[in-house]
């Protein structure tokens, strides 16, 4: 593979709510199994890319502690590797990344080293599987100065927080909105760009002098009508979780047979760390339908077309519905929980009662000591 | 010094094209990543693992260690298979010739102790807490024991010790035991007690450390010591002890605990996705492995990863290993079916009243059904109890659509 790959694993979003207290949206649980920067990184280590640069500052322990080792992904290799790139203070910065061309400016020195001809930049925060060698084999042949990757939004959705764009019938862009508020297509930014190693430093130097930070706007955006940009469909599924309503649908999607095949069964695989955890348990009075549920769980209660994530305990008469319960979370008897996201490791009470609304999932952070909790129960002798 | 080369003949078809350590146990585990995490648990980090029989799925398994950390810049995990010498070439031929035959392996790390392992059993145990024993006794060997049943202990080898745990008598097999501490193949050497001893008894054939290595230091008046042993120790050497194992997970508290963080034990994990259980779907009282999808009733069973079980089926009281496919509307009660099988629809397995088995009357009995790995059974047919298959089965092969209690259909050779 004849490119590198830098993964903007960025930042906060205000869509998603409290669940980004805690974490980076690209190191979110997906699918039980996995966390969304698992599908780039598959996603590139399959198509043959041998270094990646992931690019983040916000709330990174939990990205950084996922990424502890790149052997899970094929990275640990004396040719390339897995990097990730915080802040650092040098003699000529102290800033923090001020956008994501900030951000791989800070690291050009990265980019400057490398040998390979082209650079795939993409965000850390969708759910796909694509082959980027198809990608680059289409930028070739359109001879386009940048690529950028498109998708079709699902109905449900608007093109509000995205890049929106329209393709004329050769496949080139003749226009490109950023988050506008009457969106003129269903096409938008899958947030994926092929471009040469060698014109992106020139440009984000060139930005940098101009006192420019953002990639899109002050990069992207700026070449439309001088350069020449193609867009290139992704072909399968493609989803973007940075908001609770995506987050919550993109995980329920895997309830659906087509998407799960599309994922686990079909080459290649999606990699993740491995945690080495035993077998889901199921006991007496477990009863669950239509769900999808991670090793390490024990499950004594109902659970109907929810997604639950690892190492997740559910006590003796609980009910989920519809319903995210996040690696983790302690779940007591007697508890109903339908339409809500649990936070993980959060410890729901005996008795609780949790009710969101189609549309307006409710995100349960209780944030409660689950050790403190359990020293208080043994003194008041209750259950 | 890991034993792994042997094939556990009395598990049947399990083991014909696998050895007995690289066995499926607990829905996604192998037998030896028991032993194997137990030493990476307890700090040791240079391990030999020595294979003869049947090593292919075991070395894939294995690799160069990764899943136990495990891959070390120096040490870490080395296969040892027999191999051919100048002179007189031979297989292992018992458990000390094993180990002779890989001296130079051990005198290549130097070792002030060797601990020698058996990879045929599930338990958890800091080998680190022995060795502390065995140092502070200077001991020259240190063998594990357990305390079993008084009736069984003529299965075992014997050790009688003072109340110092020194050993002062030991009998192999011993119709009248004197004592009920049983020798769990566990054993720490001071590296040269074993050295002299593998190399005045290398021209003894069959070489073995029960019969011959452990009398012979006796009988030099080394210092042998007991540790004695007091948790959870299980042999898996028969299709029952097997199949109750398996069982004993599913329990409410299982006396062997996997959900502990403490002492994990780790394996080679190739199925990392989540499981689907259907809308179809019920599942009670089992343990299931990542990546199956469940449409059917699952009771009282060990799923391993991967595994289909089709809508209408229902499965009671058994071991599906890794990626077997099952059709609809099955009926299977009491088998152990091993990876990677295909069954047709419309199946009843384990059904009816128990007979000997006409193949192997000690080995398959317990009124199981056992079928060995990638076998395929047709749609419609039933299969009685203490039965066994294994192979590519069609239809004509069930005469009336059956196989009845105590039958077998076991095909060999390189084909299939």
């Amino acid at each position: 593979m004849k490119a590198i790959g830098i993964v903007l694993a960025g930042g906060d979003s205000k869509r998603m709510q409290n669940l980004s207290d805690k974490r980076a949206v690209s190191a979110m649980e997906i699918s039980c199994s996995y966390r969304a920067i698992d599908f780039v990184l598959s996603n590139m280590t399959n198509s043959g890319i041998q270094t990646v640069a992931v690019l983040s500052q916000f709330n990174a322990r939990s990205l950084n502690a996922h990424l502890n080792s790149s052997k899970w992904w094929n990275f640990g290799r004396k040719q390339g590797g897995l990097f990730l790139f915080t802040p650092t203070i040098t003699p000529d910065n102290s800033w923090w990344y001020r956008g994501t061309a900030d951000a791989m400016w800070q690291n050009i020195n990265f980019l400057k080293e490398r040998h390979e001809p082209y650079v795939i930049i993409a965000s850390g925060d969708c759910v796909y599987k694509l082959d980027y060698n198809d990608m680059l084999d289409y930028h070739i042949a359109k001879q386009a100065d940048v690529t950028i990757a498109c998708a079709k939004l699902p109905e449900w959705e608007d093109g509000k927080r995205y890049g929106v764009v329209q393709l004329d019938d050769k496949g080139e862009v003749i226009s490109f909105e950023e988050k506008p508020l009457a969106p003129k297509s269903d096409i938008v930014s899958a947030g994926i760009y092929i471009i040469r190693r060698r014109t992106l430093i020139e440009l984000l130097e060139q930005c940098n002098e101009e006192g420019r930070y953002n990639f899109v706007t002050d990069v992207f955006m700026r070449m439309t009508g001088s350069k020449k940009i193609a867009g290139y469909k992704i072909p399968g599924y493609w989803s973007n979780i940075a908001s609770v309503e995506g987050y919550y649908r993109t995980n329920m999607d895997f309830l659906k047979k087509d998407v799960r095949d599309f994922f686990f069964h079909e080459d290649p695989p999606i990699y993740s760390k491995s945690y080495d955890l035993p077998p889901a348990k199921y006991n007496n009075g477990a009863n669950v339908k239509n769900s999808l549920v991670a090793s390490g769980c024990i499950i004594n209660g109902t659970i109907e077309n929810s997604v639950v994530f690892k190492k997740v305990f559910i006590g003796t008469n609980s009910v989920i519905k519809n319903s995210l319960v996040l690696n983790g979370a302690y779940i007591g008897d007697d508890v109903y929980l339908e339409n809500c996201i649990v936070e993980s490791n959060e410890t729901i009470l005996n008795g609780s009662r949790y009710v969101g609304e189609e549309g307006n999932i409710k995100i349960v952070a209780e944030k409660r000591n689950r050790y403190d909790l359990m020293s208080e129960d043994k003194g008041s002798g209750e259950e | 010094m890991l034993l792994a080369g042997g094939q556990g003949s009395r598990l049947g078809v399990l083991t014909s094209d696998v050895a007995k350590p690289a066995v499926s146990f607990g829905g996604k585990y192998r037998i030896i990543d028991f032993p194997l995490s137990n030493c990476i648990n307890s700090g040791i980090d240079t391990v030999g693992v020595l294979t003869q029989y049947q090593p292919l799925v075991l070395n894939s398994h294995i690799g160069i260690g990764i899943p136990w950390d495990l891959d070390r810049n120096s040490g870490g995990v080395t296969i040892l298979p027999p191999y051919e010498r100048s002179d007189n070439s031979e297989w292992y031929t018992g458990t000390a010739n094993a180990i002779y035959q890989n001296l130079k392996y051990m005198e290549s790390y130097e070792p002030d102790y060797v601990l020698i392992l058996s990879g045929d059993h599930i338990y958890k145990m800091d080998y680190e807490a022995m060795l502390d024993f065995h140092k502070l006794n200077g001991a020259d060997v240190t063998i594990a024991a357990i305390p079993v049943p008084m009736e069984e202990a003529s299965r075992f080898g014997i050790v009688v010790t003072d109340d110092k745990r020194r050993i002062t008598e030991f009998e192999e097999k011993p119709a009248k035991p004197s004592s009920n501490l049983a020798s769990m193949g566990i054993y720490i050497f001071s590296w040269e007690v074993l050295k002299d001893a593998l190399i005045a008894l290398k021209n003894q054939s069959n070489c073995d450390f029960g019969k011959h290595i452990i009398p012979y230091c006796f009988d030099k008046k080394k210092n042998l010591y007991a540790y004695e042993f007091n948790d959870y120790w299980k042999d898996v050497g028969t299709l029952g002890s097997y199949w109750e194992a398996n069982m004993e997970l599913i329990d409410l508290i299982p006396e062997f605990n996997l959900y502990e963080e403490f002492w994990k034990i780790y394996t080679k994990q190739a199925t990392i996705e989540p499981q689907y259980i259907s809308g179809s779907a019920y599942v009670e009282k089992a343990i299931i492995s990542a990546g199956a999808e469940i449409y059917g009733t699952v009771k009282n069973c060990v799923i391993g990863a991967g595994v289909v079980i089709g809508e209408g089926t229902e499965v009671h009281d058994s071991i599906i290993m890794a990626g077997t496919k099952i059709g609809e509307h099955c009926y299977i009660e009491k088998a152990i079916i091993a990876e990677d099988c295909v069954l047709g629809d419309n199946i009843t397995m384990g059904a009816g009243e128990e007979a000997p088995s006409e193949l192997n009357e000690s080995v398959y009995s317990f009124g199981l059904v056992t079928v060995g790995a990638k076998s395929v059974i047709p749609s419609g047919v039933t299969i009685g109890k203490n039965t066994a298959i294994k192979g590519e089965t069609s239809e004509d092969e069930y005469p009336d659509g059956k196989l009845p209690a105590g039958g077998f259909i076991v095909k060999g050779g390189d084909e299939k």
